[in-house]
């Protein structure tokens, strides 16, 4: 059986991680790649990098980093942040990423994913939502969650996959921070919009907030950052937990 | 020397790092004289179909793999371009295996991502391997099981995990990406 995945997401800047409560008041979080051998020795399930400040500050994603992690590691880990060719992708991949996210870019130029699909396959395209609910509409919200876009969260995950996206990771911007759970009625909507995995991002805070996920929606993975790194809840104790609750973990 | 094949976008450059990590030096290339003098030959898998194929018949390289001796393996995508024929752009492939490979159905989410267990274990490559242990799935096209299926995974339809034919091996999962129990599969191999 496939199981639930659990995703530890390094969001990087200046080769560091860090963590934004709220994406702002960001907090030093420590070095990638130590992080990284920590979260594969307690059975991380794949690893998300994003360089959050790539788009805004037009950085490229750091390809070196990506290549000291891919030696050492052997799960698959995506990376993101400030994608917005084949080229950069190519480059990515080449430095050992298994699949890249997609963000801004995607929603400023939909035809971006088709582009990766039809070079690298759909499975090597995550496309990144940062969402939050305004006037009771969940919208999406692009450059590491500063602008809002006149484009409904539905709308855009469907167009998304339409266009060749094997992954959606789908963060709310209401949640991300709070450690108060997932957003589930978003989540669940998202799974019931899209034919493809659904990485639920934002909230978590405990191991209960995981098996809430799991449960109620048809999100085949939780990601989550602060908990983690900061040692609050290994991701041992989270699938031992989870695995009490009759959830599938490797 | 382990022979890496390079083609237009195949994830080389993992199954380099898993080999490496194992102690065992590989060589990317995409030179038939270097993979026929190879002492095993791994043909990776991250790329579509059609545009691969295309590329390694530019090469020459599909008649080189098929007349190799020496043991092969294709991951993933590398799978399906040894079988009869992919659905994926309609693609002629190379015949090594009698078997089609097909789009997953659309009754469960594709593509099929994560980690997964098998059952019907057989051969070489699963000694050491437990029936319960999980390996790394990332495709939305599938090998139908055939006569010369060693494992078989169920996600939404049962297909090939891993197909074996004489010196040549086959893994639909990715056994650089598969933690632990990928580094027994890949020690399997390089031990044959």
């Amino acid at each position: 059986m496939l199981k639930k995945r659990i995703i530890p997401c390094l969001d990087i800047r200046d080769g560091r991680t860090v963590k934004g409560v709220h994406f702002v008041d960001i907090r030093d979080a420590g070095d990638p790649v130590e992080l990284v051998r920590q979260y594969v020795r307690q059975g991380a399930d794949e690893l998300v990098f994003l360089d959050i400040t790539a788009t805004v500050e037009k950085r490229k994603t750091l390809t070196r980093l990506v290549k000291r992690i891919a030696e050492q590691i052997s799960i698959p880990f995506t990376v993101g942040g400030g994608i917005s060719s084949v080229q950069d992708v190519s480059a990515l991949i080449r430095a050992g990423a298994d699949k890249v996210s997609v963000n801004s870019a995607a929603v400023m130029r939909p035809e971006l994913i088709g582009e990766i699909a039809r070079e690298f396959g759909s499975q090597c395209v995550v496309v990144a939502v940062d969402t939050k609910r305004v006037n009771g509409e969940w919208v999406v919200y692009v450059h590491g969650g500063r602008t809002p876009v006149a484009v409904r969260t539905l709308d855009w995950v469907r167009q998304a996959c339409e266009a060749g996206a094997g992954e959606v990771l789908l963060t709310s911007m209401d949640h991300d921070g709070t450690r108060e759970g997932f957003a589930l009625d978003i989540t669940q909507k998202v799974c019931e919009a899209v034919p493809v995995p659904v990485i639920a991002s934002g909230g978590a805070g405990r191991a209960e907030h995981f098996a809430t996920l799991f449960r109620e929606t048809a999100a085949t993975g939780g990601l989550a950052a602060g908990i983690f790194h900061y040692g609050d809840l290994t991701i041992e104790e989270l699938k031992q937990y989870l695995k009490t609750q009759n959830i599938q973990v490797r | 020397m382990i022979a890496i094949i390079q083609y237009n976008a195949g994830n080389v450059c993992s199954v380099r790092n898993a080999l490496q990590r194992l102690g065992c030096e590989s060589v990317v290339t995409d030179d038939p004289r270097i993979i026929r003098k190879a002492r095993k030959v791994i043909l990776p898998g991250v790329g579509e179909a059609a545009s691969a194929m295309r590329y390694l018949k530019e090469k020459g390289l599909d008649r080189v793999l098929v007349c190799l001796e020496q043991p092969v393996l294709g991951i993933c995508l590398g799978l399906q371009l040894m079988c009869r024929s992919t659905q994926e752009g309609n693609t002629l492939c190379m015949g090594l295996f009698d078997t089609e490979a097909e789009r997953l159905p659309q009754q469960g989410r594709v593509p099929h991502m994560g980690w997964n267990n098998f059952e019907g274990l057989r051969g070489p490559l699963f000694e050491g391997v437990q029936l319960s242990d999980d390996v790394y799935y990332a495709h939305s096209y599938f090998a139908l099981p055939c006569d010369r299926t060693v494992a078989v995974c169920r996600y939404i339809v049962p297909f090939s995990a891993a197909l074996q034919r004489d010196n040549f091996y086959a893994t639909q999962f990715h056994p650089e990406k598969s933690g632990g129990v990928g580094e027994v599969v890949l020690k399997n191999f390089l031990k044959l």
